[in-house]
């Protein structure tokens, strides 16, 4: 079976296409995350007390929501997994979870309530936790452009990294307007995201630098749009199947592990999976393209 | 011809020290509650510690990371605080009871405390926020000791009458160095019979029953001795100055060298010490944190300076700990709980049953695909990914590595990129037959062309992982264990071990259609 057989797409021939596509959505992205006050910061990062109950049999969300309210306690209450399974977030950390169970136990005295989970961040541990992240995909993307201006070049070096920005910022932008929560595990899955996305656009870049090699010192600056439109064709293959066995498994965990923490890890790296694929098809040997021609034309004059 | 010989046997011999890795963890996780009654504790604990440990998130436990409040300490008492800090809390847990606890101190200067399996929160935090108590207690003497468990055993027959079903506390004491203890296991069972009224009535009305702290026989057993010590205090840490380790310099040939505690006590102190001192000589005087005896050194003469020095078979460490808990006792310190995740074991059980789902069924949906999409090839790379598998488990074993709820999400991840090195190493293939190659030569050029590909992507990928391992913590640095494991195994599976069932295919069988 294949999907394609000698693809003749011309994408790079397209590139101004993908740039509008790509610009849009990095600019809804990042609208998104200013109109919202950046990600939607979970316990980790603000600092506060997350609880985690079961109620047997499931209470409405309203009836926890007003019980708590109704009791002065401050509280975004959020359905998780299953019915009658909640998320309770405190902004102070300084609350007890066992004054809240007894609180809903008494308005509710013929619901089982048990509390599954709980999590407690002091102020300056979030603030630690936040530096750590800031530093964590920065460091990462660092050591990539790094990596690859070594291995490759300074233009793919640079091409790749600035696809990995357009893949973060759209995976976070998508994971906000969804109103998913931004955690530790999140800053993991947007690590991974960078990992799997370097990746995809250094197989491109690989069939490139060996169809360049072809042409020895002089790579004749009309054929620049050919070359680099025949390495992506000729990876595309690969890039499909290998983002549909690492979709494939990020799939169950969406269906099976619905209610669990690694549910929203899961989640960014679909987002991410997907975007990381177009990217690396359409915007990394894209901008590529456009670098070359313009340093060649340099060149001539 | 002969290297596929080898190189298969390399595989199977690699594959067969995994598997032996795996056992433990297999046969501990499948043990059912009939063979967990009837196997001793003892098999069931071997077991344990060969088996894959699972995160906080996974077996349920609380989390907490706590800090030290220095705020009110002079700078120079607050160095080495957070050791002072962790003394107390290691010895507060030890009493307790908790299974393997973790305590340890972080670079920033807080302390990670995990207590696997533990749930109750009230109970922690209290232990936690309690300010520590040091005292110094006079010790009855071995007959009063002896007479007093006597007379313990004598009202428990009277109460009992003669059942002898029932335990007698001389059915739990052992000697122990000279002086009494129970094994850890009877510690419940002490307690209750210190704690019966008619038992009561017959301590000695000043004196009570301490631990001291839990210590390993030779054997391997751990223990708890008793004391029989003073309710009055003579000494609190109130009044001691300073205490530190240092060698033996006196004038004791029995010593020479030796490791002790040199402890100084303030003006106050020094008054009571001379007279307490004064007064007992012979006796011994037991250094008690929170309760838990710490040591009980014999007084050997009066003291009247308040400078002592504290001397026995102490090793280095020994010596450096007990002064590290006398100086714990002399300026407490509040502690502060900053951070704190529980887990119920519910929750936990629940997360393993998704995920071991989740990653069931994605493998499934992955070797299927590659069958179909591959063919015989794909059968190939579904092979390697079981033995990719395999691998990163038994690596994480053989590392004692912790595997935790994200943990298990790199290992479903690593599933679907296993197989991307077996999926470009097959369209490399797929190309140079398409050009017209001979099977045996768009083999060749198949593998050695994509695997420098392979080798550049996963780098990258590795890169990314190791930033994971070096600043994550807790069950983020289980993922980037899976992370980096899975890429490392992924070369040998997917690139050695595949090339070698290729080579047996073109060298041996010598096809001349390759199914891919």
């Amino acid at each position: 079976m294949e999907f394609f057989r000698n693809p003749k797409i011309n994408f790079i021939g397209n590139r101004k296409y993908m740039y509008f596509v790509s610009g849009a959505l990095v600019l809804l992205s990042i609208i998104v995350l200013i109109v919202k006050g950046g990600p939607n910061y979970g316990v980790d990062f603000r600092g506060g007390l997350l609880l985690q109950i079961k109620t047997e049999p499931p209470l409405k969300i309203e009836a926890v929501r007003s019980t708590l309210a109704s009791k002065g306690y401050k509280t975004e209450v959020q359905t998780f997994g299953e019915p009658g399974m909640f998320i309770l977030k405190f902004s102070s950390e300084q609350i007890s979870p066992d004054e809240i169970v007894n609180a809903l136990k008494s308005a509710h005295p013929n619901t089982t309530i048990s509390l599954l989970r709980t999590e407690m961040v002091g102020p300056s541990i979030g603030r630690k936790l936040t530096m750590q992240a800031i530093t964590l995909v920065l460091v990462g993307m660092l050591l990539m452009l790094i990596y690859i201006w070594f291995r490759f070049d300074f233009k793919f070096g640079v091409s790749s990294v600035l696809a990995l920005f357009h893949d973060t910022i759209i995976s976070l932008g998508i994971f906000t307007i969804l109103g998913r929560e931004f955690s530790v595990p999140t800053v993991a899955a947007i690590l991974t995201l960078i990992g799997y996305s370097i990746n995809d656009s250094i197989v491109v870049a690989d069939r490139i630098r060996e169809k360049l090699r072809a042409f020895g010192k002089v790579i004749p600056r009309n054929k620049i749009e050919e070359i680099f439109n025949s390495g992506v064709n000729e990876t595309l293959s690969r890039t499909i199947v290998t983002s549909l066995t690492t979709l494939f498994p990020l799939f169950t965990i969406l269906i099976f592990a619905r209610g669990t923490t690694i549910f929203d890890f899961a989640l960014i790296l679909t987002i991410g999976v997907i975007v990381g694929t177009y990217s690396s098809i359409g915007i990394v040997a894209s901008i590529v393209t456009d670098w070359y021609k313009t340093s060649l034309k340099k060149e001539k004059a | 011809m002969r290297s596929i010989l080898y190189r298969g046997l390399l595989v199977l011999f690699v594959l067969g020290i995994a598997l032996w890795t795996l056992w433990p963890t297999f046969r501990y996780y499948t043990l059912s509650p009939s063979e967990r009654q009837s196997l001793s504790t003892h098999y069931i604990s071997k077991l344990k510690k060969q088996a894959l440990n699972l995160g906080l998130d996974l077996q349920g436990g609380m989390y907490m990371v706590l800090e030290v409040d220095k705020s009110k300490l002079t700078e120079e008492e607050a160095k080495g605080a957070e050791d002072r800090a962790l003394e107390i809390i290691r010895n507060r847990i030890d009493q307790w009871g908790v299974a393997e606890p973790v305590i340890q101190k972080t670079e920033e200067g807080r302390i990670i405390l995990q207590l696997p399996g533990v749930l109750e929160r009230e109970r922690a935090q209290e232990l936690i926020g309690k300010t520590a108590l040091l005292e110094f207690k006079l010790v009855a003497d071995q007959k009063v000791l002896g007479q007093t468990i006597k007379n313990i055993d004598d009202v428990l027959q009277k109460t009992w009458k003669g059942d002898t079903t029932k335990t007698y506390l001389t059915d739990i004491i052992v000697t122990y160095q000279g002086g009494v203890a129970v094994r850890e296991v009877d510690a419940a069972k002490f307690i209750e019979i210190i704690n019966l009224p008619e038992v009561q009535a017959v301590i000695p009305p000043d004196f009570q029953f301490l631990f001291g702290r839990t210590t390993e026989t030779q054997d391997g057993e751990k223990i708890r001795p008793i004391y029989l010590v003073k309710k009055e205090p003579e000494l609190t840490g109130a009044t001691l100055k300073s205490a530190r380790h240092t060698i033996y310099q006196g004038q004791d040939p029995a010593y020479a060298g030796k490791p002790i505690v040199e402890i100084h006590f303030d003006k106050k102190g020094a008054t009571k010490f001379a007279f307490v001192t004064g007064a007992n000589i012979g006796k011994q005087l037991a250094i008690v944190l929170d309760g838990v005896v710490q040591s009980a050194p014999v007084i050997e003469e009066r003291i009247p300076t308040g400078d002592a020095i504290i001397r026995g078979n102490f090793t280095i460490d020994e010596a450096k700990e007990l002064a590290i808990i006398l100086r714990a006792g002399a300026l407490p310190a509040p502690i502060k709980i900053v951070e704190e995740r529980t887990v119920g074991a519910t929750l936990g059980k629940d997360s393993i049953e998704k995920g071991l789902k989740a990653f069931l069924i994605g493998f499934i949906i992955v070797v299927v695909f590659m069958l179909i999409y591959y063919k015989l090839a794909g059968l190939i790379a579904d092979l390697a990914l079981l033995l990719n598998t395999i691998f990163i488990l038994a690596v994480m074993v053989a590392l004692k590595a912790t595997l935790t709820l994200p943990g298990m999400a790199g290992l479903i991840l690593t599933v679907g990129m296993a197989v991307d090195a077996n999926v470009l190493i097959f369209e490399r293939i797929r190309e140079e037959l398409r050009a017209g190659k001979s099977v045996k030569a768009a083999v060749e050029a198949g593998f050695a062309k994509a695997t420098i590909t392979i080798l550049d992507a996963n780098l990258t990928t590795l890169i990314a992982a190791l930033v994971l391992l070096r600043f994550g913590t807790g069950p983020i640095k289980g993922f980037g264990t899976v992370l980096s494991i899975g890429i490392l195994s992924n070369f040998f599976t997917a690139i050695f071990a595949s090339k070698i069932v290729f080579d047996y295919l073109v060298n041996v069988k010598k096809v001349e259609k390759l199914s891919i």
